[in-house]
């Protein structure tokens, strides 16, 4: 028996080593290994330690710049907080026609990419925009795009915890004398601070890389540091300052990360949660009405508004309504060439989704499994590790790739390259929509199975794999919306023969005229709709039975 | 036949110990104990999904070490049901069929039987999400039944639902498995349940089978002090037996033909005591307790409190004289 215990654990320890291998071997040749050979050309560029670069970056403005990206990001999360919260009570704790609907809609800003949310702005408050005043080049345009970009990030963590919460919390606070104020600081505000701790590092890690909206909508004083390394390196090719810059954000990044998981460690509370059912109720009185629906209103507008005029202004010529801008993005541009054929913007950014969404499938699901069956240490580093992409900037990425990978293949060349960018990013995502679910496929449904006369390989297939598989395949959309949408690596490493979606938007925007803005706003209506076909499909492939916690 | 022999497992300085059982061809045997008593694990292990440190499991005298447990034959009804989240009722009930390899047509056949059989006909395409408690329980009934198996186990199946509907399930499931015929392992800690629903009861107590025997006579003769107590029989006294009668702390009383002469250690019903003028026991009411039929009465006589069933209700602090029946009377 014991040796026969024994046996068994070195192959299962085999079996992990077998399983944990790709995707540690991808995140080694395409994330640590290139972002090590920023740290090592700027900071050795002829193999001894140089700190020139350190110097011209402090001289060059590198405080104000850090100092532009610190605060902005800091503001953009505390608006988009104020913003979202409301939002966030009223789909908590209320029920009302088209609350389903509303919900799906209102995640669509999220997983649109930067570039869509730049030009949707763009459409608003830029040139001939609908409200009339030019904002863009201000840091209220900027605000007002991050704003928009992560309401959806507050409304779902912070709206999917209030849901739950028990509130006869609140009403036990009531009954003991607490005003309607003092039970949301004293009872409400705490519970809810994990969800509201989570929120907040995501929207101010994304705000702190902002790089598309920011290059769209910020002028030339308004630069964070993701914009200066790129203007560095394809404008200004100072690689070492560059390599810098970059190495200063991902600083930022690891301390922000760190200061959150300390946070949570800390303040981590058990609470019993209930079914969200249990919870809503229908508004009563015509106070609560006019709260619902002023709530719902509001950030319908603000969520719904840019998109809708983006759409708006792309089939508003000027001579009237009509599809000219679309049927102007196949002619060729003022130069004679043709600045990007459309349809083949179109078939280069769904190949490259596909690629991505297959890598980061495999390799995803692959560390998904070491780190929801095997437990420990190095279960939890291998986690973190595969995060970190997530932080880092698609810049900062994209550099690195161009620096690191020309041996012992030259991949600089390959389109491969955007793809295998796309699924670093892409991972994450496809990790943290599996991982819970193979965790929360409980022992007892195994067992149920064996005993009813499966054995084991039938159970993995029977229980295991359709219970995950929805779940991956939830994941795999997301990672296609990514891949659809990444505009910051790609930017860097794409050929000018190989646009994608995003590319070809930045591209038009960059030409002068109006026949161009136009042209700019009917891309980015294509590339809303490309990523919002493949985000409604995430929704219909939602594995049923398994609450959304 | 479903013989265990001397059945250990040990979980850290947990163990179950030696725990002999055997099941009757078409018998009910309820294994019955507290929480951590064991009786989850002696039916796991029957099932094949704990291993025993010690002991044998045999099947019509064949033993089951090393058989895994889809190879045994065994349908097993969970406490939390356990139904597949992505599967519907239908092919919840399916799914021992489709391990066997029946064919589609028979395997729907069979389900629908099933189901009938459990009083939900015709839910086939409900998700099991939509169920309701009591609908839960009877679909993971069917899908155990479906198969065939040759050995029914129960792990608390009705624990998690409220106490009408327990009541209702119990006498449902006691004419299902006697109209089937069907061997069964039952595990509750419900004694109403065990009395209920089986042949014979094992009383099982910190991993230790205790006592074995029908209904009736674990219950009217327990075996020791801790079956009684888990019974619910708390008057225990100590006495001292001269013919018919035997001296007690709390009064000299009458005590059944058969009780042995000299010390002997007395278990008394509450049901047997009754409000008399002439009675032997005289002590003070501490407190009442009303339970529909009759009151709870607990009575301090002479240095020991006694619960009493009483059809009227003598307040707190009186006085008052119980006589005893003989026949609601057992030695330990």
């Amino acid at each position: 028996m014991g040796l026969h215990r024994a046996a068994l654990t070195a192959r299962s320890r085999l079996a992990l080593a077998v399983v944990a291998a790709p995707p540690l071997v991808f995140l080694l040749a395409f994330f640590v290994w290139p972002v090590a050979s920023i740290v090592a050309t700027g900071l050795f560029p002829s193999g001894r330690f140089a700190g020139g670069a350190f110097r011209r970056a402090v001289e060059g403005g590198l405080p104000g710049v850090a100092w532009f990206t610190l605060w902005q990001a800091a503001a953009s999360t505390v608006l988009t907080l104020l913003v979202a919260l409301p939002g966030a009570y009223v789909f908590a704790r209320y029920d009302f026609p088209g609350k389903r609907l509303l919900r799906a809609l209102f995640a669509v800003p999220f997983v649109l990419p930067t570039v869509v949310v730049g030009t949707a702005f763009l459409a608003l408050i830029g040139p001939g925009g609908l409200l009339g005043i030019r904002l863009d080049g201000t840091i209220w345009a900027i605000l007002a795009a991050h704003v928009f970009f992560n309401v959806a990030v507050v409304l779902r963590t912070v709206g999917g915890l209030w849901s739950h919460l028990d509130p006869r919390l609140e009403e036990a606070a009531r009954l003991l004398g607490a005003s309607r104020g003092q039970v949301f600081t004293r009872v409400t505000l705490p519970l809810l601070r994990p969800a509201l701790a989570a929120a907040a590092s995501l929207v101010f890690l994304f705000t702190f890389t902002s790089f598309g909206t920011v290059l769209l909508l910020g002028g030339p004083g308004l630069a964070t540091l993701e914009v200066e390394i790129y203007r560095h390196t394809t404008a200004l090719f100072d690689l070492p300052l560059a390599a810098v810059l970059a190495l200063v954000q991902m600083a930022g990044v690891t301390a922000v990360l760190l200061a959150y998981s300390r946070y949570q460690e800390r303040r981590a509370v058990e609470q019993a949660l209930r079914p969200a059912i249990e919870v809503a109720r229908r508004p009563g009185t015509p106070a609560e009405r006019a709260l619902v629906g002023g709530t719902v209103a509001g950030t319908a507008l603000l969520l719904l508004g840019p998109p809708a005029v983006l759409v708006a202004r792309s089939l508003n010529t000027g001579e009237g309504w009509g599809l000219g801008y679309y049927r102007a993005l196949g002619r060729p541009g003022r130069a004679g060439a043709l600045l990007v054929d459309p349809l083949r913007a179109v078939g280069n950014s769904v190949s490259f989704a596909l690629v991505a969404t297959a890598v980061a499938l495999v390799v995803g699901l692959l560390a998904a499994v070491v780190i929801a069956y095997h437990r420990g240490r190095a279960s939890r580093w291998f986690d973190t590790l595969l995060m970190l992409p997530l932080g880092t900037s698609a810049v900062t990425i994209g550099f690195g790739f161009l620096l690191a990978l020309d041996a012992p293949v030259d991949l600089r060349s390959s389109w491969l390259l955007i793809p295998l960018a796309h699924a670093l990013v892409a991972v994450p995502f496809v990790v943290r929509a599996v991982v819970p679910v193979m965790r929360a496929v409980r022992t007892r449904l195994r067992e149920a199975a064996a005993v009813l006369g499966a054995p084991p390989r039938r159970v993995w297939r029977e229980v295991d794999l359709p219970l995950v598989s929805r779940a991956a395949a939830a994941g795999a959309g997301f990672a296609a919306a990514v891949s659809l949408g990444e505009f910051g690596a790609t930017a860097f490493i794409a050929r000018p023969d190989t646009p994608t979606l995003p590319l070809a938007v930045f591209r038009f925007l960059g030409q002068p005229g109006r026949l161009n803005f136009g042209r700019a706003m009917a891309m980015s209506v294509i590339l809303m709709v490309v990523t919002a076909a493949a985000v409604a499909l995430i929704d219909r492939l939602r594995p049923p039975g398994l609450e959304e916690f | 036949m479903l013989e265990v022999q001397r059945a250990t497992v040990r979980v850290g300085d947990w163990s179950l110990e030696g725990v002999d059982l055997v099941v009757g061809d078409a018998e009910v045997l309820a294994v019955l104990g507290p929480s951590g008593s064991g009786k989850t694990t002696l039916l796991r292990a029957v099932a094949g999904l704990q291993a025993l440190d010690a002991g044998r499991i045999l099947w019509d005298g064949d033993d089951l070490a090393g058989v895994p447990p889809h190879r045994r034959g065994f349908g097993l009804v969970f406490q939390d049901f356990a139904l597949f989240p992505h599967l519907d009722v239908g092919r919840n009930v399916e799914f021992g069929l489709r391990m066997q390899g029946v064919p589609a047509a028979e395997r729907r056949r069979r389900a629908a039987a099933a189901l009938e059989r459990v009083e939900l006909p015709g839910i086939e395409r409900r998700r099991v999400a939509t169920l309701s408690g009591g609908e839960a329980q009877r679909v993971a009934l069917a899908r155990a039944l479906a198969p065939g198996p040759r050995l029914l186990l129960f792990d608390e199946p009705l624990g998690s639902l409220d106490r009408g509907l327990r009541e209702r399930l119990t006498g449902e499931l006691r004419r299902l498995l006697s109209s089937l015929g069907v061997t069964a392992l039952y595990v509750t800690h419900d004694q109403e349940e065990a009395f209920g629903l089986a042949d014979r009861v094992m009383i099982l107590e910190a991993g230790r089978a205790l006592q074995v025997g029908t209904p009736e006579e674990v219950w009217r003769v327990p075996d020791g002090e801790q079956v009684a107590r888990f019974l619910g029989l708390r008057n225990i006294l100590d006495g001292r037996v001269t013919g018919s009668r035997a001296e007690t702390a709390a009064g000299t009383i009458p005590v059944p033909p058969g009780t042995p002469e000299g010390p002997v250690r007395l278990v008394i019903r509450p049901g047997a005591f009754r409000l008399d003028p002439g009675g032997t026991i005289l002590g003070q009411v501490m407190a009442r307790t009303f339970r529909g039929e009759a009151y709870a009465v607990e009575v301090a006589a002479g240095g020991v409190v006694l619960e009493a069933h009483l059809p009227r209700a003598p307040s707190p602090g009186d006085q008052v004289r119980l006589a005893v029946d003989p026949a609601g009377i057992t030695h330990l």
